[in-house]
């Protein structure tokens, strides 16, 4: 049960249970019981395989990116396009992440493009550990893209680092120009927002530069790129920044390698 | 945020922690959790005791202790209290706040035997 997507719809304020009712009686530090620090993040571990996805990522020379949005956002379909798109000059792999169902990985094997489905059941967004099983099942080439299409939600997700490059969220004009103030933290984690369907603006009264300034507010300087998946409006903008962050990562990958071995042909390295 | 995500990883952190510290049982676990960080502490309340279920933290009490929402001006330097992750700095108005306390979501400390 997930208590805050409402995907349940169960209330989880109305049930709450206070772990120390019937606990209460008289707890006193006796010489037995004794103190311990933590000090701790409670996402610590998530964060610790998080960090070798990154690295493991950053060895491949692969250049990932976290997908994420509310639920018919067009995710699928942007990632669908971007693949036909990049078919013969950037590989991509996909790693689907829903509830229930492999139609996602189904419509991306279609491109041709290698996808692995994660099925969470009953959770609500992929955590790192889940990425960290998925990686050495899926071919990684050097230079090329990996796309973590996480579960549609867009209150979850935002926390879980999965080791990825950026975060990218995508919302499109049907959803309302107060989305980013309405989902600040998804919208304050994410690098890049896609603003999709903006081939249905002529039909909506939705205001693009304002949702463009409240994405700002909540992210001052975040960058913001209008597209259509189905129009292919804006999407050059959209490849050109993949293909150039898929080449940096290529490149990363052979410095990282001589770092490893000692090598240092350009001098010594901080 | 996953409130019951969440909380089974508190628990992971209190199991790795008796081992380490050798104990066998915790009988108070301290969060810190900020303002900001989007957790709603009664929903990780209920998710607690039925994350710990079974556990060395089974019947814990939970202490959890707010940390409140502070931030600065990236134009002015101004510091205020801060509500919400996009409130605008309350003196000249021109830019949201730089925050700097109170997306804390840590386990401080443990009472154990």
């Amino acid at each position: 049960m997930c208590t805050t997507c409402g995907c349940s719809g169960d209330g989880a304020t109305l049930h709450t249970h206070h772990a120390d009712d019937g606990h209460d009686d008289a707890l006193t530090l006796t010489p037995d019981v004794r103190h311990v620090s933590i000090e701790q993040d409670i996402l610590s571990r998530n964060d610790h395989i998080a960090a070798h996805n990154r690295h493991d990522l950053a060895h491949a020379g692969v250049f990932a990116l976290n997908l994420m949005s509310s639920p018919g956002a067009g995710k699928t379909t942007l990632l669908v396009k971007t693949i036909e798109q990049l078919a013969g000059r950037l590989p991509v792999a996909v790693i689907e992440g829903d509830q229930q169902t492999s139609r996602d990985a189904e419509r991306i094997r279609a491109t041709g493009a290698p996808a692995l489905q994660i099925n969470t059941g009953k959770g609500c967004h992929l955590d790192a550990r889940m990425v960290q099983e998925a990686l050495p099942r899926l071919p990684l080439q050097r230079g090329g893209l990996l796309m973590i299409e996480n579960v549609g939600n867009l209150v979850c997700p935002a926390a879980f680092d999965l080791g990825e490059a950026h975060k990218v969220v995508i919302f499109s004009v049907t959803e309302g120009e107060d989305k980013p103030l309405k989902y600040p933290d998804m919208f304050r984690a994410a690098d890049l927002v896609l603003l999709n369907k903006c081939d249905l603006l002529p039909y909506l009264e939705f205001d693009a530069d304002l949702a463009e300034a409240n994405a700002q507010r909540v992210h001052p300087g975040v960058r913001v790129m209008r597209v259509s998946a189905t129009s292919g409006e804006g999407l050059d903008e959209w490849l050109a920044w993949l293909k150039s962050h898929a080449e940096l990562c290529a490149q990363s990958h052979d410095h990282s390698h001589e770092h490893l071995h000692g090598h240092h042909p350009h001098g010594t390295h901080a | 945020m996953h409130e019951l995500s969440l909380a089974q990883s508190v628990v992971e952190l209190i199991e790795a922690a008796a081992l380490r510290e050798g104990f066998t049982r915790a009988h108070t676990v301290r969060l810190e959790i900020g303002a900001l960080s989007c957790v709603e502490p009664e929903a990780l309340r209920f998710a607690f005791e039925s994350a710990t279920a079974g556990s060395c933290a089974q019947g814990a009490r939970l202490e959890i202790l707010p940390v409140p929402g502070q931030g600065e001006c990236p134009a002015c330097s101004h510091q205020a209290a801060m509500d919400t992750l996009y409130d605008l700095c309350p003196a000249c108005g021109t830019a949201p706040l730089r925050v700097l306390r109170g997306t804390e979501m840590r386990v401080r400390d443990l009472d154990v035997e």
